[in-house]
């Protein structure tokens, strides 16, 4: 346990140093939070016609903000290259060495990388964005058990979202080119999370699929926690289902990478 | 220009050399907007309209920027990658040929796996232009065709901007993106609907107003006085790229080897 803690804290505190490109990062999440905010500003302005939006204007826009600052922990695109390079240069033979599992070893990695890019950028986003005029301030939660059940499901939302980005690292013990599933998980992925769209907004027939696959407990969940669109309750009975999840998905997870460690064919030498 | 040919004929055989990842990227590259095009109709669903634009208006709109950004993707991916050039220092050899510096960069890479997303926005023009309720004529296809050709021209710019910041940065900056695939999504919707001061700068600073929304103006019979002008005007979001060649030609005297 204290070899994963001190590998964890290792990558951490490294990821703590790029803060140049966090402030560069961060110009870019303002941007497109703004774009994103004006757009739905005026998809509103009509929406009397079309009957009552399945979430308002208030809740989106905390929505939208939270999507920003917490891009880290919910962008299934971030990668860490390292582990690419170690597969197909066959340097995992290093890896395998070490007194520590692989999936346990490569899971707090993974964590820590985006818990450091998540904590330089997180604070100043909100904390900017909750003294902009309106209507692109982000409102607080309507109570405290919101903020609290927010915090909690936003921990084991990345929980989650970290054993679902394993597989693509896995994948790439078949694949050899981390491309392919990187495209596919990540754009699958983030829609099914309502990255795209919030999930609120998608027809029927798709929710009910979205609903079903562990993506949008990543990302939609916290945030709709957060801003009260879904009751307190409710969001206690979502952190079983979350949590349900992070266990099937890491129980999966280690199951397929002993499989895949079995059949490895170290590369080259 | 045969150079150029030539360049391209050498990369498209390099690239599929690597089919089935070719062929797995450009699919992939059709998603991409896809699902990009199916939230804007899910949205049209849910609302009906935005600020008095339908849904075939903004997906016309949608169609002509990704097509125009997906072509300069393909040609301008040299710019885009810039950076691994000037910090590994081979930009140095690219100057003692006897040809261009723009032509060699240009040449230096060519994605044609962006086939896959240019294909997809070819779909939505073309559904947009069948749905779309507009009497069409000859005009107003050649007013299409100079809003896509102008609009690669506008991202060429952007690129070339972004790959001349590196001569004085040397790494690449993450925040060119906010004009590229910002600009992107952003023209992606006729710019009324946007703020004033936003409108300003994408229309007089950056020229996306003059690809999209402008000539969307003539292209759907929404325009007050001559039609001509406004056929026209995709022209000036054209003379964009002017300035940025200029700019990129400054870069290229200043610049000094990483001398690695």
């Amino acid at each position: 346990m204290r070899a994963y803690w001190s590998a964890g804290k290792l990558r951490f505190v490294g990821g703590l140093q790029y803060r140049s490109a966090a402030f560069a990062g961060m110009a870019t999440q303002f941007f497109w939070g703004f774009m994103y905010i004006m757009i739905f500003v005026a998809f509103y302005s009509h929406s009397s016609r079309a009957g009552t939006p399945s979430m308002t204007l208030g809740e989106l826009i905390s929505y939208i903000w939270l999507q920003q600052a917490f891009l880290a922990f919910i962008a299934l695109w971030f990668r860490d290259n390292e582990i690419f390079q170690l597969i197909t240069s066959g340097n995992i033979a290093y890896e395998l060495c070490r007194p520590c599992g692989l999936y346990e070893y490569w899971y707090v990695k993974l964590l820590a990388t985006r818990l450091s890019s998540a904590l330089l950028r997180c604070f100043p986003i909100v904390l900017v964005a909750a003294f902009l005029p309106e209507p692109y301030r982000i409102g607080p939660p309507p109570s405290a058990a919101s903020l609290f059940l927010f915090m909690a499901s936003l921990f084991i939302g990345l929980l989650v979202l970290v054993a679902i980005s394993m597989f693509i690292y896995i994948s790439v013990f078949w694949t050899m080119s981390p491309v392919g599933s990187l495209l596919i998980f990540g754009v699958l992925g983030e829609f099914m999370a309502g990255l795209v769209i919030p999930i609120p907004f998608m027809p029927g027939w798709l929710q009910n699929i979205v609903y079903a696959l562990p993506f949008r407990w990543t990302a939609d969940f916290p945030f709709r926690v957060y801003s009260g669109h879904i009751p307190a309750g409710e969001a206690l009975r979502g952190l079983g289902i979350q949590a349900a999840w992070l266990f099937a998905l890491v129980l999966i997870g280690k199951r397929i990478m002993t499989k895949a460690l079995r059949n490895v064919v170290i590369q080259g030498g | 220009m045969n150079l150029y040919f030539r360049y391209l004929t050498i990369l498209f055989k390099s690239q599929l050399q690597y089919r089935t990842s070719f062929w797995l990227l450009a699919a992939g590259q059709f998603f991409i907007p896809f699902f990009v095009f199916a939230g804007v109709y899910f949205l049209f669903q849910r609302f009906g309209e935005i600020r008095g634009w339908t849904f075939y208006e903004v997906a016309l709109c949608f169609g002509v920027i990704h097509m125009a950004f997906s072509l300069s993707e393909c040609v301008a991916r040299g710019f885009d990658s810039f950076s691994a050039l000037v910090v590994s220092g081979d930009f140095d050899r690219l100057l003692v040929r006897p040809r261009g510096t723009v032509v060699q960069v240009l040449g230096s890479k060519f994605e044609f796996s962006r086939v896959g997303r240019l294909v997809q926005s070819l779909f939505v023009l073309i559904w947009a232009v069948t749905q779309v309720q507009v009497e069409w004529s000859a005009a107003k296809a050649v007013t299409l065709l100079l809003m896509v050709v102008c609009g690669v021209m506008i991202f060429t710019g952007i690129f070339i901007l972004a790959a001349t910041m590196c001569f004085w940065t040397i790494q690449g900056l993450e925040a060119a993106n906010i004009f590229t695939d910002g600009g992107r999504e952003m023209a992606q919707y006729p710019l009324t609907i946007y703020e004033k001061g936003i409108r300003i700068f994408f229309t007089f600073v950056i020229p996306f107003g003059c690809v999209n929304y402008l000539p969307l103006l003539y292209v759907l019979d929404k325009q007050e006085g001559s039609g001509f002008l406004y056929m026209l005007i995709p022209l000036a979001g054209a003379l964009f790229l002017l300035p940025c060649l200029w700019i990129w030609r400054i870069g290229v005297r200043r610049y000094r080897s990483t001398g690695s």
